[in-house]
């Protein structure tokens, strides 16, 4: 199929709906709000389910309700809506049910703004709902990669019923470039075995994520946990650039690390031997591949659009093999190439590591940049 | 012990299908399992035990799922009405009501029935006000009476600082996406057959397409209370009728007609 130009909130959308999505729930939020009006007029034209919900906190209990059905369902917001989605999403991960977010960041704390942040990073990696359990996190650089992810991570969380969130940011959403499609698939027309669909006497199911009894709860985390394992096996993915030779990685995710791949290979024209890891799951995070590469390369610079949350999980695996550094912005404000080619130099320059921690040291110098 | 002969008798009456037959964890004199039971009994008596899904909602009917016979699926707290238009919107071919508490529909979750009720959605909300959140010991619900006594009003619920008790049947039946909204009681026999008629009407709302149906069900809760059964449904008759009066608040005139 023939190469098209499409916004990245609507390709995410129409890549969700080839996918034989069957259901949309969702609310109005900045930057995202382009996918929920895309829906609004796709999913009907293919009889498939469309609604606006009330809020999100209606929008992904009406997931949980169409997951439970058996039914590849999905909605998608900005930072404060998924903040209000929490709920939904730990019911969903104890019900044991099959769902898909695409969360489209913006800058926070608060109502914060409209401009493009990776500031969702700890709530959704690390945080969120209640209770013991992982979404899976696909984090995707371009337009053309958001729509591959979303088109198959339909697959990936009805294989292991779990929860999977691809996090873009605002600027991914919003920008436009050339996209190749996926060929469309129908809904798929049976119900999966676990589906409640109005069974009686010995074909009764009962979908929830209660487990009154505390053996019988910890037994259900534990089999959540197991999957994990099973999940962090099969499911880690990460991309490397001008590895070869390196003595410098930059890490960065998403847009930041697509700003970052900008960088590194100026850098590289400088001969400078520099090259970038980008971590495409984020849970399961790619902690032996970040372990790798620090037994490979003096340096890390860790680049986020926030204020250094997956800096934390990088420290947790190279602080004690390579100096690790940190740079970021935050607030809406997106790095520039040349501001972390920058960063490059002086760490490379450097004969001298301090062992404060990065963002310490990052907080002391942006302290006289902005 | 003679053994009865039934060979040539007819059944008049029996345990409904849609029920488990098993003892419920509810209290003595609460009338939740009258409750379960009159839905039961609807469900029988319509044929839709084979194409229905319940929606459980967080509080004492959180465990409603065991004694039902059929699929079930349990919601987050308020957000029972969210989660049957999910199913609904993806299954309109099953058969879809929630049950819900006072605690759980008209304080945390008046978001939620109030926007389905406004959508029409062709869903049956099963509504048990008890005046109080039975589950967690008797707290102050939004639909507890001025005055009354619970566990977080211990001086009675004074009206100048909590505010006055929310009336959902009134409220949903304003709205036009509303087809059937009722109010009946579970105080006495008279009153438990008005309502299990009640519940047929809204289930046949449903079944009809008609859109969005709510039964009001006032319901004792005598451990909270501090009352026994017998002194509960007086209680219930005596405080409860004048403030939440019985009646058909919104009745479609396709269901008025219909002689059941």
């Amino acid at each position: 199929m023939a190469k098209e130009l499409w916004e990245g909130n609507q390709a995410f959308a129409e890549a969700a709906v080839r996918a034989g999505l069957k259901a949309y729930f969702g609310y109005p939020i900045t930057p995202q709000t382009e996918a929920l009006e895309y829906m609004s007029a796709r999913m009907p034209e293919l009889g498939r389910t469309f609604l606006q919900a009330e809020s999100e906190l209606a929008a992904i209990n009406m997931v949980y309700g169409a997951a439970c059905a058996g039914v590849r369902a999905m909605t998608s917001t900005s930072s404060p809506g998924t903040s209000l989605m929490m709920e939904g999403f730990s019911y969903i991960a104890g019900t044991e049910v099959p769902m898909v977010l695409v969360d489209v960041m913006r800058a926070g704390p608060g109502l914060g703004n409209i401009a493009p942040a990776q500031a969702d990073y700890n709530q959704i990696v690390h945080g969120g709902g209640h209770g013991d359990y992982h979404p899976i996190v696909l984090a995707p650089a371009s337009i053309q990669e958001t729509v591959d992810t979303v088109y198959g991570i339909f697959d990936t969380v009805e294989k292991y019923k779990a929860i999977g969130i691809v996090l873009i940011d605002g600027s991914i959403g919003q920008m436009m470039e050339a996209v190749e499609m996926p060929p469309m698939l129908e809904v798929r027309k049976t119900y999966p075995d676990w589906a409640v669909k109005g069974g009686f006497g010995s074909d009764r199911r009962v979908l929830t994520s209660i487990h009154f009894n505390p053996a019988d709860e910890e037994q259900a985390n534990l089999r959540r946990m197991r999957e994990w394992h099973v999940i962090e096996k099969n499911e880690t993915r990460f991309k490397e650039y001008y590895m070869d030779g390196a003595k410098m990685a930059v890490v960065g995710f998403g847009l930041a690390g697509r700003i970052a791949l900008s960088a590194v290979r100026a850098a590289r024209s400088e001969g400078l031997p520099v090259g970038l890891l980008r971590p495409i799951s984020l849970s399961p995070f790619p902690y032996k591949a970040i372990r790798k590469i620090a037994q490979q390369v003096d340096n890390i610079l860790v680049v986020e659009m926030n204020s250094g949350m997956m800096l934390e999980d990088v420290l947790k695996e190279a602080k004690t093999l390579a100096n690790v550094e940190f740079y970021g912005r935050m607030g809406g404000m997106m790095p520039f190439p040349d501001e972390i080619l920058s960063e490059i130099k002086r760490i490379l320059r450097s004969t001298k590591h301090s062992d404060a921690h990065p963002r310490d040291q990052w907080l002391k110098r942006m302290e006289s940049m902005v | 012990m003679a053994v009865l002969d039934t060979k040539d008798m007819e059944v008049v009456y029996e345990h409904p299908k849609a029920l488990i037959d098993i003892n419920t964890h509810y209290c003595p004199g609460c009338t939740h399992g009258v409750a379960h039971r009159l839905i039961a009994e609807v469900l029988d008596e319509m044929g839709l035990i084979k194409k229905t899904i319940g929606v459980a909602s967080v509080g004492c009917s959180a465990f409603a799922y065991s004694y039902f016979n059929f699929d079930f699926v349990g919601a987050a707290h308020g957000r029972a009405p969210a989660m049957a238009t999910g199913i609904k919107r993806v299954r309109p071919d099953r058969f879809v009501f929630t049950y819900q508490g006072d605690g759980d529909m008209m304080s945390i979750g008046t978001g939620e029935i109030v926007a389905a009720a406004g959508r029409g959605e062709n869903i049956t909300v099963i509504f048990l006000n008890n005046a109080n959140f039975g589950m967690t010991g008797g707290q102050m619900a939004p639909t507890t009476l001025p005055g009354m006594k619970t566990s977080s009003t211990p001086g009675g619920r004074d009206v100048e600082q909590m505010g006055f008790p929310l009336r959902a049947s009134e409220l949903l039946a304003s709205q036009d996406g509303a087809s059937y909204i009722v109010r009946r009681s579970l105080h006495d026999p008279k009153n438990i057959r008005m309502a299990k008629k009640a519940i047929r009407l809204a289930f046949e709302t449903q079944v009809r397409g008609l859109g969005f149906s709510m039964v009001e069900l006032l319901s004792t809760c005598p451990t909270n209370w501090r009352l026994t059964p017998a002194r509960a449904t007086q209680w219930l008759e005596e405080k409860m009728l004048p403030y939440y009066p019985l009646g058909d608040l919104k009745v479609n005139p396709a269901i008025s007609e219909l002689k059941i």
